[in-house]
Protein backbone atom coordinates (compact mmCIF):
# COMPACT_ATOMS: atom_id res chain seq x y z
CA UNK A 1 0.00 0.00 0.00
CA UNK A 2 2.94 2.30 0.61
CA UNK A 3 4.22 1.81 -2.25
CA UNK A 4 0.63 2.02 -4.06
CA UNK A 5 0.14 5.44 -2.65
CA UNK A 6 3.60 6.97 -4.01
CA UNK A 7 2.72 6.00 -7.51
CA UNK A 8 -0.56 6.98 -7.07
CA UNK A 9 0.63 10.32 -6.14
CA UNK A 10 3.76 10.41 -8.40
CA UNK A 11 0.68 9.98 -11.48
CA UNK A 12 -1.47 12.44 -10.33
CA UNK A 13 1.53 15.48 -9.71
CA UNK A 14 2.42 14.34 -13.34
CA UNK A 15 -1.03 14.94 -14.50
CA UNK A 16 -2.12 17.36 -12.73
CA UNK A 17 -0.05 20.47 -12.29
CA UNK A 18 -2.10 21.59 -9.30
CA UNK A 19 -1.09 18.92 -7.64
CA UNK A 20 1.45 19.59 -4.52
CA UNK A 21 3.39 16.86 -2.66
CA UNK A 22 5.00 17.65 0.87
CA UNK A 23 6.47 15.33 2.95
CA UNK A 24 9.41 15.24 5.80
CA UNK A 25 11.92 13.22 5.23
CA UNK A 26 9.53 9.80 5.59
CA UNK A 27 8.96 7.34 2.54
CA UNK A 28 10.73 10.18 0.22
CA UNK A 29 11.85 6.69 -2.00
CA UNK A 30 8.77 6.39 -3.10
CA UNK A 31 8.09 9.84 -4.31
CA UNK A 32 10.86 9.90 -6.61
CA UNK A 33 9.73 10.89 -9.78
CA UNK A 34 7.53 14.21 -8.50
CA UNK A 35 10.93 15.34 -6.01
CA UNK A 36 13.08 14.60 -8.87
CA UNK A 37 10.99 15.95 -11.62
CA UNK A 38 9.33 19.00 -10.46
CA UNK A 39 11.33 20.62 -7.29
CA UNK A 40 9.14 23.66 -7.26
CA UNK A 41 5.41 21.46 -6.62
CA UNK A 42 7.40 18.82 -4.14
CA UNK A 43 9.34 19.33 -1.20
CA UNK A 44 10.60 17.22 1.72
CA UNK A 45 11.07 20.07 4.22
CA UNK A 46 12.93 17.83 6.91
CA UNK A 47 11.27 16.15 10.10
CA UNK A 48 8.72 18.87 10.70
CA UNK A 49 5.42 17.67 10.65
CA UNK A 50 3.24 20.89 12.30
CA UNK A 51 4.72 22.83 9.31
CA UNK A 52 4.33 20.21 6.96
CA UNK A 53 0.85 20.64 7.17
CA UNK A 54 1.02 24.56 7.51
CA UNK A 55 2.91 24.52 4.13
CA UNK A 56 0.54 21.96 2.64
CA UNK A 57 -1.88 24.65 3.51
CA UNK A 58 -0.36 27.28 1.92
CA UNK A 59 -0.10 25.56 -1.11
CA UNK A 60 -3.92 24.78 -1.10
CA UNK A 61 -4.78 28.13 -0.19
CA UNK A 62 -3.45 29.22 -3.37
CA UNK A 63 -5.07 26.92 -5.20
CA UNK A 64 -3.32 23.25 -5.30
CA UNK A 65 -4.14 19.98 -3.92
CA UNK A 66 -1.31 19.04 -1.88
CA UNK A 67 -1.08 15.66 -1.05
CA UNK A 68 0.86 15.00 2.59
CA UNK A 69 2.40 11.68 4.07
CA UNK A 70 4.22 10.18 6.99
CA UNK A 71 3.83 7.69 9.76
CA UNK A 72 0.11 7.72 11.10
CA UNK A 73 0.76 9.12 14.55
CA UNK A 74 3.15 12.16 13.44
CA UNK A 75 0.47 13.14 10.43
CA UNK A 76 -2.61 12.76 12.87
CA UNK A 77 -1.55 13.09 16.46
CA UNK A 78 1.12 15.29 16.37
CA UNK A 79 -0.19 17.95 14.16
CA UNK A 80 -3.62 17.36 15.12
CA UNK A 81 -4.39 21.27 15.93
CA UNK A 82 -2.63 22.24 12.28
CA UNK A 83 -4.67 20.41 10.21
CA UNK A 84 -7.82 21.08 12.29
CA UNK A 85 -7.36 24.84 11.56
CA UNK A 86 -5.30 25.40 8.64
CA UNK A 87 -7.48 22.79 6.20
CA UNK A 88 -10.97 22.13 8.26
CA UNK A 89 -11.45 26.02 10.12
CA UNK A 90 -10.02 27.52 6.94
CA UNK A 91 -11.90 25.48 4.67
CA UNK A 92 -9.24 23.65 2.00
CA UNK A 93 -8.67 20.63 0.67
CA UNK A 94 -6.03 18.05 1.00
CA UNK A 95 -4.91 14.36 1.14
CA UNK A 96 -3.20 13.12 4.12
CA UNK A 97 -2.22 9.60 3.74
CA UNK A 98 -0.18 7.87 6.61
CA UNK A 99 1.53 4.72 7.19
CA UNK A 100 1.86 2.29 9.81
CA UNK A 101 -1.48 1.98 11.18
CA UNK A 102 -2.21 0.76 14.69
CA UNK A 103 1.29 -1.00 14.94
CA UNK A 104 2.04 -2.22 12.04
CA UNK A 105 5.44 -1.45 12.95
CA UNK A 106 5.34 -3.60 16.31
CA UNK A 107 8.90 -3.65 16.81
CA UNK A 108 9.39 0.01 17.00
CA UNK A 109 6.90 0.40 19.71
CA UNK A 110 3.88 2.35 21.07
CA UNK A 111 5.92 5.94 19.96
CA UNK A 112 5.10 4.54 16.33
CA UNK A 113 1.99 3.18 16.68
CA UNK A 114 -1.39 4.97 15.93
CA UNK A 115 -4.07 2.65 17.05
CA UNK A 116 -6.25 6.67 18.10
CA UNK A 117 -5.81 8.30 14.66
CA UNK A 118 -9.40 7.73 12.88
CA UNK A 119 -11.22 8.57 16.35
CA UNK A 120 -8.80 11.75 16.19
CA UNK A 121 -9.61 12.82 12.53
CA UNK A 122 -12.88 12.21 13.34
CA UNK A 123 -12.84 15.03 15.90
CA UNK A 124 -12.64 17.37 12.86
CA UNK A 125 -15.68 18.33 11.30
CA UNK A 126 -16.15 17.45 7.23
CA UNK A 127 -13.79 15.08 7.38
CA UNK A 128 -13.39 11.77 4.83
CA UNK A 129 -11.78 8.95 6.48
CA UNK A 130 -10.92 5.63 3.96
CA UNK A 131 -8.99 3.12 5.04
CA UNK A 132 -8.66 0.62 2.13
CA UNK A 133 -7.98 -3.37 1.95
CA UNK A 134 -5.55 -3.67 -1.02
CA UNK A 135 -2.98 -1.00 -3.23
CA UNK A 136 -5.81 -1.37 -5.88
CA UNK A 137 -8.45 0.72 -3.06
CA UNK A 138 -5.69 2.90 -1.84
CA UNK A 139 -5.08 3.91 -5.34
CA UNK A 140 -8.52 4.74 -6.08
CA UNK A 141 -9.40 6.02 -2.71
CA UNK A 142 -6.52 8.77 -3.06
CA UNK A 143 -7.58 9.40 -6.98
CA UNK A 144 -11.09 9.92 -6.53
CA UNK A 145 -11.06 12.72 -3.58
CA UNK A 146 -7.91 14.37 -4.03
CA UNK A 147 -9.38 17.34 -5.99
CA UNK A 148 -12.73 17.03 -3.96
CA UNK A 149 -11.82 19.88 -1.95
CA UNK A 150 -12.31 17.59 1.40
CA UNK A 151 -9.55 17.05 4.47
CA UNK A 152 -9.49 13.35 2.99
CA UNK A 153 -7.07 10.85 5.69
CA UNK A 154 -6.38 7.69 3.72
CA UNK A 155 -4.93 5.11 6.13
CA UNK A 156 -2.37 2.39 4.49
CA UNK A 157 -1.14 -0.84 6.49
CA UNK A 158 0.51 -3.59 5.80
CA UNK A 159 -2.22 -5.89 6.29
CA UNK A 160 -3.99 -6.64 2.93
CA UNK A 161 -7.26 -8.69 1.42
CA UNK A 162 -6.03 -10.77 -1.44
CA UNK A 163 -9.29 -9.69 -2.86
CA UNK A 164 -10.06 -6.18 -4.09
CA UNK A 165 -13.36 -4.35 -4.16
CA UNK A 166 -14.58 -1.43 -6.55
CA UNK A 167 -14.93 0.32 -3.63
CA UNK A 168 -16.21 4.15 -3.17
CA UNK A 169 -16.04 6.84 -0.91
CA UNK A 170 -19.44 6.76 0.93
CA UNK A 171 -20.44 3.05 0.21
CA UNK A 172 -19.92 -0.11 1.92
CA UNK A 173 -19.77 -3.57 -0.28
CA UNK A 174 -22.10 -6.43 1.13
CA UNK A 175 -20.21 -8.93 1.25
CA UNK A 176 -22.32 -12.03 2.03
CA UNK A 177 -25.80 -11.93 3.58
CA UNK A 178 -27.48 -13.82 6.50
CA UNK A 179 -30.01 -13.73 8.96
CA UNK A 180 -28.86 -13.14 12.56
CA UNK A 181 -26.86 -10.15 12.80
CA UNK A 182 -24.59 -7.58 10.89
CA UNK A 183 -20.54 -7.71 10.58
CA UNK A 184 -19.45 -4.66 9.20
CA UNK A 185 -15.88 -5.35 8.37
CA UNK A 186 -13.24 -2.26 8.17
CA UNK A 187 -10.42 -2.48 5.56
CA UNK A 188 -7.48 -5.09 6.23
CA UNK A 189 -9.67 -6.63 8.61
CA UNK A 190 -12.13 -7.89 5.84
CA UNK A 191 -10.15 -10.99 4.59
CA UNK A 192 -9.71 -12.17 8.38
CA UNK A 193 -13.32 -11.26 8.88
CA UNK A 194 -14.68 -13.61 6.24
CA UNK A 195 -12.90 -16.93 7.71
CA UNK A 196 -13.91 -15.93 11.24
CA UNK A 197 -17.60 -15.78 10.36
CA UNK A 198 -17.30 -19.11 8.38
CA UNK A 199 -20.88 -21.16 9.51
CA UNK A 200 -22.53 -18.23 10.87
CA UNK A 201 -25.72 -16.96 10.11
CA UNK A 202 -24.30 -13.67 9.89
CA UNK A 203 -24.63 -10.52 6.46
CA UNK A 204 -21.09 -9.30 6.13
CA UNK A 205 -20.75 -5.69 5.21
CA UNK A 206 -17.11 -4.06 3.67
CA UNK A 207 -16.88 -0.24 5.32
CA UNK A 208 -13.28 1.28 3.96
CA UNK A 209 -15.41 4.64 4.05
CA UNK A 210 -15.41 5.14 7.26
CA UNK A 211 -16.41 9.05 6.97
CA UNK A 212 -18.59 9.63 5.02
CA UNK A 213 -20.16 6.12 6.57
CA UNK A 214 -23.03 4.53 4.50
CA UNK A 215 -25.86 4.20 7.03
CA UNK A 216 -27.99 3.83 4.26
CA UNK A 217 -26.73 0.53 3.34
CA UNK A 218 -26.48 -0.94 6.97
CA UNK A 219 -30.23 0.13 7.96
CA UNK A 220 -30.90 -1.82 4.74
CA UNK A 221 -29.00 -5.00 5.16
CA UNK A 222 -29.55 -5.34 9.41
CA UNK A 223 -32.68 -7.32 10.14
CA UNK A 224 -31.89 -7.92 13.67
CA UNK A 225 -30.81 -6.26 16.50
CA UNK A 226 -26.78 -6.95 16.30
CA UNK A 227 -24.28 -5.36 14.63
CA UNK A 228 -20.64 -6.25 15.28
CA UNK A 229 -17.50 -3.80 13.93
CA UNK A 230 -14.26 -5.40 13.06
CA UNK A 231 -12.16 -2.62 13.45
CA UNK A 232 -8.61 -2.14 12.73
CA UNK A 233 -7.92 0.87 15.50
CA UNK A 234 -9.03 1.47 18.70
CA UNK A 235 -12.29 -0.63 19.47
CA UNK A 236 -15.20 1.73 19.59
CA UNK A 237 -14.32 3.92 16.63
CA UNK A 238 -16.89 3.63 14.91
CA UNK A 239 -19.75 2.97 17.19
CA UNK A 240 -21.13 6.55 17.01
CA UNK A 241 -21.63 6.44 13.25
CA UNK A 242 -23.14 2.87 13.65
CA UNK A 243 -25.20 3.65 16.68
CA UNK A 244 -26.28 7.13 14.94
CA UNK A 245 -27.49 4.64 11.91
CA UNK A 246 -29.87 2.43 13.43
CA UNK A 247 -31.17 5.54 15.94
CA UNK A 248 -34.30 4.22 14.87
CA UNK A 249 -34.55 0.66 16.51
CA UNK A 250 -33.35 -1.30 19.42
CA UNK A 251 -29.82 -2.43 19.10
CA UNK A 252 -26.95 -4.18 20.42
CA UNK A 253 -23.45 -3.15 19.15
CA UNK A 254 -20.29 -4.28 19.82
CA UNK A 255 -16.65 -3.59 18.65
CA UNK A 256 -13.89 -6.13 18.22
CA UNK A 257 -11.24 -3.73 17.98
CA UNK A 258 -7.56 -2.94 19.24
CA UNK A 259 -7.87 -2.34 23.16
CA UNK A 260 -7.58 1.27 24.85
CA UNK A 261 -4.18 0.36 26.24
CA UNK A 262 -0.67 1.12 25.45
CA UNK A 263 1.18 -2.10 24.30
CA UNK A 264 4.75 -1.89 25.99
CA UNK A 265 6.35 -5.37 23.98
CA UNK A 266 7.84 -5.15 20.63
CA UNK A 267 7.62 -8.03 17.81
CA UNK A 268 5.78 -8.94 14.87
CA UNK A 269 2.51 -7.53 13.10
CA UNK A 270 0.93 -10.70 13.08
CA UNK A 271 2.26 -10.97 17.10
CA UNK A 272 0.20 -7.54 18.06
CA UNK A 273 -2.67 -8.81 16.01
CA UNK A 274 -3.07 -12.02 18.58
CA UNK A 275 -2.71 -10.16 21.70
CA UNK A 276 -4.92 -8.21 20.84
CA UNK A 277 -7.32 -10.39 19.73
CA UNK A 278 -7.70 -9.07 15.83
CA UNK A 279 -6.24 -12.50 14.75
CA UNK A 280 -9.06 -14.76 12.91
CA UNK A 281 -9.21 -16.89 16.27
CA UNK A 282 -9.44 -13.45 18.18
CA UNK A 283 -11.82 -12.34 16.23
CA UNK A 284 -14.25 -15.41 15.41
CA UNK A 285 -14.47 -15.70 19.56
CA UNK A 286 -15.12 -12.01 20.05
CA UNK A 287 -17.65 -12.24 17.83
CA UNK A 288 -19.52 -15.04 19.02
CA UNK A 289 -19.19 -13.94 22.82
CA UNK A 290 -20.93 -10.90 21.57
CA UNK A 291 -23.33 -12.50 19.86
CA UNK A 292 -24.42 -15.44 22.66
CA UNK A 293 -24.37 -12.30 24.94
CA UNK A 294 -21.98 -13.80 26.95
CA UNK B 1 1.39 58.76 8.95
CA UNK B 2 -0.46 61.45 7.90
CA UNK B 3 -2.63 63.47 10.25
CA UNK B 4 -5.55 62.66 8.24
CA UNK B 5 -4.77 58.95 7.73
CA UNK B 6 -4.39 58.51 10.82
CA UNK B 7 -7.04 60.65 12.30
CA UNK B 8 -9.22 58.42 10.32
CA UNK B 9 -7.94 54.54 11.01
CA UNK B 10 -8.28 55.41 14.75
CA UNK B 11 -11.38 56.71 13.99
CA UNK B 12 -12.49 53.15 12.03
CA UNK B 13 -10.83 51.41 15.39
CA UNK B 14 -13.12 53.08 17.35
CA UNK B 15 -15.57 51.89 15.60
CA UNK B 16 -15.09 48.71 15.77
CA UNK B 17 -13.68 48.72 19.77
CA UNK B 18 -16.22 51.15 21.18
CA UNK B 19 -14.01 53.99 22.50
CA UNK B 20 -10.98 55.61 21.76
CA UNK B 21 -8.91 53.02 24.12
CA UNK B 22 -7.05 50.32 22.52
CA UNK B 23 -5.34 47.11 23.61
CA UNK B 24 -1.54 46.68 23.43
CA UNK B 25 -2.12 44.04 21.06
CA UNK B 26 -3.71 45.99 18.36
CA UNK B 27 -2.17 49.33 18.70
CA UNK B 28 1.31 48.41 18.76
CA UNK B 29 0.31 46.49 15.00
CA UNK B 30 -1.07 49.41 14.12
CA UNK B 31 1.93 51.31 12.52
CA UNK B 32 3.22 48.07 10.69
CA UNK B 33 0.27 47.30 9.24
CA UNK B 34 -0.81 51.04 7.99
CA UNK B 35 2.30 50.99 6.24
CA UNK B 36 1.75 47.53 4.78
CA UNK B 37 -1.55 48.79 2.75
CA UNK B 38 -0.51 51.88 2.40
CA UNK B 39 3.15 51.89 0.53
CA UNK B 40 4.43 48.07 0.28
CA UNK B 41 1.60 45.79 -0.81
CA UNK B 42 -0.18 45.30 -4.41
CA UNK B 43 -3.74 44.89 -3.56
CA UNK B 44 -7.38 45.38 -5.41
CA UNK B 45 -9.97 45.99 -2.45
CA UNK B 46 -12.48 45.32 -5.45
CA UNK B 47 -10.98 41.90 -6.16
CA UNK B 48 -9.13 40.72 -2.90
CA UNK B 49 -8.19 37.67 -4.75
CA UNK B 50 -6.64 38.94 -7.41
CA UNK B 51 -3.68 36.67 -8.60
CA UNK B 52 -1.12 39.38 -8.66
CA UNK B 53 -1.36 40.29 -5.44
CA UNK B 54 0.81 40.34 -2.66
CA UNK B 55 -0.11 37.65 0.18
CA UNK B 56 -0.26 39.14 3.99
CA UNK B 57 -0.95 36.65 6.98
CA UNK B 58 -1.64 38.37 10.07
CA UNK B 59 0.03 35.33 12.12
CA UNK B 60 -0.51 37.34 15.31
CA UNK B 61 -4.19 37.07 14.63
CA UNK B 62 -5.15 38.50 18.22
CA UNK B 63 -5.81 42.14 18.74
CA UNK B 64 -7.12 42.97 15.18
CA UNK B 65 -9.12 45.94 16.01
CA UNK B 66 -6.09 47.63 14.03
CA UNK B 67 -6.37 45.04 11.05
CA UNK B 68 -9.94 45.30 10.67
CA UNK B 69 -9.38 49.25 10.44
CA UNK B 70 -6.96 49.02 8.00
CA UNK B 71 -8.56 47.09 5.54
CA UNK B 72 -11.65 49.01 5.69
CA UNK B 73 -9.87 52.26 5.64
CA UNK B 74 -8.31 50.72 2.39
CA UNK B 75 -11.92 49.59 1.12
CA UNK B 76 -12.01 45.80 1.58
CA UNK B 77 -15.50 46.05 3.26
CA UNK B 78 -18.14 49.46 4.28
CA UNK B 79 -16.41 50.83 7.53
CA UNK B 80 -20.05 50.27 9.22
CA UNK B 81 -19.42 46.59 9.65
CA UNK B 82 -16.66 47.35 12.31
CA UNK B 83 -19.59 48.88 14.62
CA UNK B 84 -20.26 44.59 14.18
CA UNK B 85 -16.86 43.63 15.92
CA UNK B 86 -16.97 40.13 18.68
CA UNK B 87 -20.95 40.29 18.08
CA UNK B 88 -23.04 38.05 17.47
CA UNK B 89 -23.82 37.69 14.14
CA UNK B 90 -20.96 39.92 12.93
CA UNK B 91 -18.52 38.76 10.76
CA UNK B 92 -15.25 40.52 12.41
CA UNK B 93 -14.19 38.32 14.74
CA UNK B 94 -11.64 38.54 18.20
CA UNK B 95 -9.31 36.45 15.41
CA UNK B 96 -9.33 37.12 11.96
CA UNK B 97 -11.59 34.66 9.42
CA UNK B 98 -10.38 34.04 5.87
CA UNK B 99 -14.37 32.64 5.41
CA UNK B 100 -16.02 36.08 6.64
CA UNK B 101 -13.56 38.91 5.98
CA UNK B 102 -12.58 40.55 2.64
CA UNK B 103 -8.70 40.67 2.55
CA UNK B 104 -7.79 38.01 5.35
CA UNK B 105 -5.83 35.66 3.77
CA UNK B 106 -5.63 33.32 6.36
CA UNK B 107 -7.59 32.67 9.62
CA UNK B 108 -5.61 33.12 12.55
CA UNK B 109 -5.37 33.11 16.78
CA UNK B 110 -3.35 30.50 17.43
CA UNK B 111 0.07 31.20 17.93
CA UNK B 112 2.80 29.39 15.31
CA UNK B 113 0.51 28.91 12.14
CA UNK B 114 1.22 31.55 9.92
CA UNK B 115 4.70 31.50 9.58
CA UNK B 116 4.68 27.96 8.09
CA UNK B 117 1.34 28.74 6.02
CA UNK B 118 3.16 31.64 4.64
CA UNK B 119 6.37 29.47 3.66
CA UNK B 120 3.81 26.84 1.87
CA UNK B 121 2.25 30.21 -0.12
CA UNK B 122 5.53 31.85 -0.77
CA UNK B 123 6.75 28.10 -2.12
CA UNK B 124 2.91 27.86 -4.40
CA UNK B 125 3.90 31.34 -5.97
CA UNK B 126 7.65 30.09 -6.98
CA UNK B 127 5.76 26.91 -8.50
CA UNK B 128 2.91 29.43 -10.35
CA UNK B 129 6.23 31.76 -11.51
CA UNK B 130 4.89 34.72 -9.56
CA UNK B 131 8.12 35.48 -8.72
CA UNK B 132 7.84 39.01 -8.04
CA UNK B 133 5.00 38.50 -5.45
CA UNK B 134 6.13 38.61 -1.91
CA UNK B 135 4.85 37.03 0.82
CA UNK B 136 4.64 38.65 4.24
CA UNK B 137 4.06 37.71 7.97
CA UNK B 138 3.55 39.21 10.81
CA UNK B 139 4.04 37.73 13.52
CA UNK B 140 4.08 38.92 17.51
CA UNK B 141 8.17 38.37 19.86
CA UNK B 142 6.15 36.02 22.27
CA UNK B 143 4.41 33.98 19.21
CA UNK B 144 8.19 33.46 18.57
CA UNK B 145 8.07 31.38 21.56
CA UNK B 146 6.43 28.94 19.22
CA UNK B 147 8.21 25.85 17.93
CA UNK B 148 6.13 25.55 15.27
CA UNK B 149 8.15 28.79 13.91
CA UNK B 150 11.44 27.73 14.13
CA UNK B 151 10.74 25.01 11.94
CA UNK B 152 9.93 27.27 9.19
CA UNK B 153 12.42 29.51 9.60
CA UNK B 154 15.10 26.63 9.55
CA UNK B 155 13.38 25.39 6.51
CA UNK B 156 12.63 29.05 4.50
CA UNK B 157 16.23 29.54 3.51
CA UNK B 158 17.18 26.09 2.46
CA UNK B 159 14.37 26.73 0.67
CA UNK B 160 15.78 30.33 -1.01
CA UNK B 161 12.33 31.76 -0.53
CA UNK B 162 13.71 35.53 -1.05
CA UNK B 163 10.18 36.68 -1.16
CA UNK B 164 9.36 35.69 2.13
CA UNK B 165 9.03 38.27 4.80
CA UNK B 166 8.78 37.85 8.49
CA UNK B 167 7.60 40.89 10.34
CA UNK B 168 7.97 40.85 13.97
CA UNK B 169 6.39 43.40 15.90
CA UNK B 170 8.54 42.86 19.05
CA UNK B 171 6.41 44.52 22.08
CA UNK B 172 8.79 43.13 24.15
CA UNK B 173 5.96 40.73 25.65
CA UNK B 174 7.99 37.79 25.43
CA UNK B 175 8.82 35.93 29.29
CA UNK B 176 12.05 34.59 27.39
CA UNK B 177 14.71 37.14 26.00
CA UNK B 178 14.55 36.40 22.55
CA UNK B 179 17.20 38.32 20.70
CA UNK B 180 15.65 38.08 17.57
CA UNK B 181 17.79 39.65 15.00
CA UNK B 182 20.83 37.54 16.44
CA UNK B 183 18.69 34.34 15.90
CA UNK B 184 17.24 35.13 12.37
CA UNK B 185 20.76 35.49 11.20
CA UNK B 186 22.12 32.58 12.46
CA UNK B 187 19.29 30.62 10.70
CA UNK B 188 20.18 32.25 7.60
CA UNK B 189 17.88 35.33 7.14
CA UNK B 190 18.53 38.40 6.05
CA UNK B 191 17.42 40.47 9.19
CA UNK B 192 17.04 44.03 9.89
CA UNK B 193 15.63 46.25 12.86
CA UNK B 194 13.58 49.06 12.76
CA UNK B 195 12.44 51.42 14.78
CA UNK B 196 8.26 50.03 14.99
CA UNK B 197 6.47 53.88 14.77
CA UNK B 198 9.19 54.84 12.03
CA UNK B 199 7.04 54.94 8.93
CA UNK B 200 9.76 55.85 6.63
CA UNK B 201 12.14 53.47 8.16
CA UNK B 202 9.48 50.38 8.12
CA UNK B 203 8.77 50.96 4.62
CA UNK B 204 12.54 51.23 3.46
CA UNK B 205 13.28 47.77 4.99
CA UNK B 206 9.59 46.20 4.32
CA UNK B 207 10.70 47.33 0.43
CA UNK B 208 13.68 45.24 0.24
CA UNK B 209 14.12 41.76 -0.91
CA UNK B 210 17.31 39.70 -0.90
CA UNK B 211 16.79 37.14 -4.56
CA UNK B 212 17.78 34.14 -2.12
CA UNK B 213 17.45 34.73 1.20
CA UNK B 214 14.24 35.29 2.92
CA UNK B 215 14.08 38.39 4.97
CA UNK B 216 13.02 39.20 8.60
CA UNK B 217 12.13 43.01 9.26
CA UNK B 218 12.11 43.11 13.70
CA UNK B 219 9.58 46.47 14.30
CA UNK B 220 10.97 46.93 17.66
CA UNK B 221 8.11 48.80 20.09
CA UNK B 222 10.03 50.41 22.34
CA UNK B 223 9.65 49.18 26.22
CA UNK B 224 6.80 50.85 28.00
CA UNK B 225 5.16 52.52 24.35
CA UNK B 226 2.30 50.53 21.82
Amino acid sequence: MREQMGITACDLFAQDDRVAIVLAEISTQYFGPALEGDPLRAVNLGIMEQSMIGVAAGFAMEGFHPIVHTMAPFIVERPLEQIKLDFGYQGLGGTFVSAGASYDYGAEGATHHSPGDVQAMLTIPGVEVLVPGSAVEVDRAIRSTYADGRITYVRTGVAMNATSFETQIGRAEVIRRGGRSTVLAVGPLLERTLAAVEGMDVTVLYVTSVAPFDAETLVRETTGPDVVVVEPFYEGTLTPAVSAALAGRPSRIGSVGVPRRFIHTYGQLEEHDREVGLDTRGIRDRIASFLDGR
Amino acid sequence: MPAEHADEIHRLMALATGDEKHDESSTSTLDALHVLYDRVLRFDAANPGWEERDRFILSKGHGPASYYAVLAHHGFFPPDRLAGFMTWGGTLGSHPDRQQVPGVEASTGSLGHGLPMAVGVALALRAKGLTDQRTIVLTGDAELNEGSNWEAILVAPTLELGGLTLLAVDNHSSTIDMNLPAKLEAFGWVARTVEGHDHAGLEAVLCERDDHRPTAVIADIPEGEW
